[in-house]
């Protein structure tokens, strides 16, 4: 099996995004950038699988900047076997994202695609499933459990009142959740080895994709605040205010 | 402008994430509603009494039982023919159908809305919640998911809007459903519930994580989460997690019990209506968005708060 992993270069999850003060978006100057969480356990996730035998082969991709290739060479350490970076300055949103995957899929033909439910910068939680649109595969979005087995996927997803198990046949997409696995650190030696490996830098245009946005994003702001309140002396107090709030 | 919203229904009830999302789809124009599924015959029904809706599409079939974005997606893209924006709550079943049908209608979804501002934008939240974008769309047809919580609820009665049934189309061969393990419904899920009770790694272990906190939440019928930190200490399961990396909550009232308030704790919580704090440090992040907060030893508070409700 041959499996593809799309991987986003976002904000570290422990840092507080900065908001220019002119509205225009969120401050990536000088700031600490990591792969998007979720991605990294669809690494892992494809890496596990290598490991047990089911997968031979694992590519992974990302659309973004030059410095794209940091997150590439985190999953080139983490087992990934080559990396493609499509490059390009431009903010692509998950449908121009989706589209330029199907044309790697296209090129690359894994039997299954697996990436982040969501990118923890813009959170539209939409690639993985427009992906499956555009190429007309099936789709095991939000999974905890992967399970390949002839010709097909078993995927559990994590549903709102708990999971669900479905059966994809092969080639699909699949989109990652919490629970699915804890990514590895790469160890020192894999990171030297992860140097070497092949990673190939295309552009947009290469694949005849046009990225063009269609939603303009007009303005950035903070969320409202929300002020410090009392602090309360007692357990009674506190009873006393939860029964005003008619919660008790 | 003509929507169609997707109701969310488990074959019997209708979800009220289906009553915010009317409320906003009633910015734009004029409701119609898309029920999917099998035997939905009485949930088309309520649904047609919800408020200020116009029209009840419903595709009724075996193979639509478990709603399977595979099958849903082709029946709303026909049903695109004639509306002009698509509205689904932002669960996950929203989220695991719209966007297969924005990508087949070659349109960028706006997802999780938290307010309409004209008939192509809108407010939605970013980086969990810690900046606020306004997005204009500059497609013809829209397509949108819903956060619940951002929106009123429409009235689930006074409507009498007409039910037509349309093509329900055919099983996909490329995916099947095999399972599904649904929590007992004691508890409300974390997502809906009113009042969240939510432990952090203060707790020390997993056996008083659950014997302090499950007392409390069903005192107040809560839902119980917890912080990451937590989580990663093995005192709750993963699916408990609330937070940037977890579930994005705002409940009425959000009771933290032994959380500090990390950056990525305070991204899934801060929009709750009220924050309540009970912790050991007065000087935790936490009090800095608490309304009411507590400062002493959970291990004593906890149990007498349980005892006093």
């Amino acid at each position: 099996m041959k499996l593809l992993v799309a991987v986003k270069r976002v904000i570290d999850y422990n840092v507080k995004p900065r908001i220019k003060p002119d509205g225009s978006g969120v401050d990536l100057a000088n700031v600490k950038m990591s792969m998007n969480p979720f991605d990294e356990i669809a690494v892992e996730e494809a890496v596990r699988l290598k490991e047990a035998g089911k997968a031979e082969e694992i590519v992974a991709v990302s659309i973004g900047p030059a410095k794209a290739q940091e997150t590439l060479r985190t999953a080139l350490a983490m087992g990934a076997d080559r990396a493609i970076l499509i490059q390009t300055d431009e903010d692509v949103e998950p449908l121009g994202v989706a589209k330029l995957l199907a044309k790697v899929a296209a090129d690359e033909n894994p039997d299954m695609v697996v990436l982040g439910k969501q990118a923890i910068d813009d959170d539209s939680n939409a690639t993985g499933q427009m992906l499956a649109a555009l190429l007309d595969w099936g789709q095991g979005t939000f999974a905890s459990k992967v399970e390949p087995q002839d010709g097909a996927v078993s995927v559990t997803r994590e549903i709102d009142g708990g999971l669900e198990t479905v059966k994809l046949q092969l080639p699909a997409v699949v989109t990652t959740d919490l629970r699915l696995n804890e990514p590895r650190y790469a160890s020192l030696p894999n990171i030297m080895k992860a140097k070497k490996k092949p990673l190939d830098v295309k552009t947009p245009d290469d694949y005849g994709v046009d990225i063009t946005r269609r939603l303009t994003i007009t303005n950035v702001a903070p969320p409202p605040t929300r002020e410090a309140g009392e602090k309360l002396e007692s357990v009674d107090a506190l009873v006393a205010k939860l029964k005003e709030l008619g919660v008790a | 402008m003509k929507t169609l919203v997707l109701v969310e229904h488990d074959g019997a009830a209708i979800k009220d994430a289906t009553l915010s999302t009317v409320t906003a789809a009633a910015k734009l124009g004029e409701v119609h509603l898309l029920v999917v599924g099998k035997d939905v015959g009485a949930v088309a029904e309520a649904a047609a009494k919800i408020a200020g809706v116009g029209k009840v599409h419903v595709a009724d079939a075996a193979h639509l039982e478990h709603q399977l974005a595979e099958d849903v997606a082709p029946i709303i893209v026909d049903q695109m023919g004639h509306h002009d924006a698509f509205l689904a709550p932002a669960t996950t079943t929203g989220k695991n159908v719209a966007p297969r049908v924005a990508a087949k209608l070659d349109v960028a979804q706006v997802s999780d809305i938290i307010a309409v501002d004209g008939a192509d934008t809108f407010k939605r939240p970013i980086y969990a919640g810690n900046a606020i974008a306004t997005v204009q769309s500059s497609d013809a047809k829209k397509v949108i998911t819903v956060r619940g919580t951002a929106f009123d609820k429409a009235a689930a009665e006074g409507g009498s809007a007409e039910i037509e049934a349309i093509d329900a189309g055919s099983a996909s061969a490329k995916s099947s459903f095999v399972s599904a393990e649904l929590s007992d419904g004691d508890r409300p899920e974390l997502t809906s519930a009113g009042v969240i009770v939510s432990g952090g790694r203060a707790f020390g272990s997993n056996e008083q994580f659950h014997a302090l906190l499950d007392p409390l939440a069903d005192k107040l019928g809560a839902a119980v989460g917890a912080s990451r930190a937590a989580v990663d200490a093995g005192y709750a399961p993963n699916d408990y997690q609330v937070g940037q990396t977890g579930k994005i909550v705002a409940p009425e009232v959000y009771i933290a019990i032994g959380i500090s308030g990390a950056i990525q704790h305070l991204a899934g919580m801060k929009d709750s209506k009220v924050i309540v704090a009970i912790n050991k440090d007065e000087e935790a992040p936490i009090f800095q968005v608490a309304d009411h907060g507590l400062v002493g030893d959970l291990f004593q508070i906890v149990p007498e708060l349980t005892e006093k409700l």
